[in-house]
């Protein structure tokens, strides 16, 4: 599933055009996105978490040449899932 | 930021639409990702990420107020894996 089957799927349940479909899942897209980079976490209850984690600098190796190198500090995002999203999937057949 | 916070956020940034009509909109929108994952369909938002399901093996547990022994039967979980948009937005100096 893209973009374009979610602006699908909200035309077909809401009856909104493809367009604006498709303008508005970038915007809540884009708000989702400016809120974590501002490290702000972003919880959707009955679907889940997204976390801003931190991750301290650590020693690493590049897994091609063998060669020892820093991995610099960075931010990750963590994402959990609503209790109600894992029964959703629990048992999904897998692709 | 909650739900409720981003659908007030997705609002404001919309013309023409009520908060109701945003609240709607929004719903569908996670829904919409949660059902295709419990068809086990793959969810690609590129510059977001993807969501997509990973198989956990089947294992024995145990109840920790018992003690008994308790079989835990394989199943999906929803993996997030973050987009490089999005990862580079995090980490502005690693780009």
């Amino acid at each position: 599933m893209t973009r374009a089957d979610l602006a699908r799927v909200i035309f077909e349940k809401v009856g909104l055009p493809k367009k604006e479909a498709q303008d508005i899942i970038e915007i809540i897209i884009d708000t989702i996105k400016d809120t974590l980079a501002e490290g702000e976490s972003v919880k959707i209850t009955g679907f889940g978490t997204f976390n801003v984690r931190k991750k301290t600098p650590r020693r690493g190796r590049n897994p091609q040449t063998g060669e020892d190198m820093e991995i610099t500090a960075r931010k990750v995002i963590s994402f959990k899932a609503s209790n109600i999203l894992k029964e959703a999937v629990e048992k999904a057949e897998s692709e | 930021m909650t739900r409720s916070e981003l659908i007030e956020k997705v609002a404001e940034r919309l013309d023409g639409f009520t908060l109701k009509q945003t609240e709607i909109i929004v719903e569908t929108f996670f829904d919409s990702i949660k059902e295709a994952l419990s068809k086990g369909e793959k969810v690609e938002l590129r510059g977001f990420g993807n969501f997509r399901l990973k198989t956990r093996q089947p294992r024995k547990a145990r109840n920790p107020k018992t003690g008994e022994a308790v079989d835990v039967p394989e199943k999906r979980v929803v993996y997030f894996k973050t987009g490089k948009e999005l990862r580079e937005k995090l980490n502005p100096h690693l780009k």
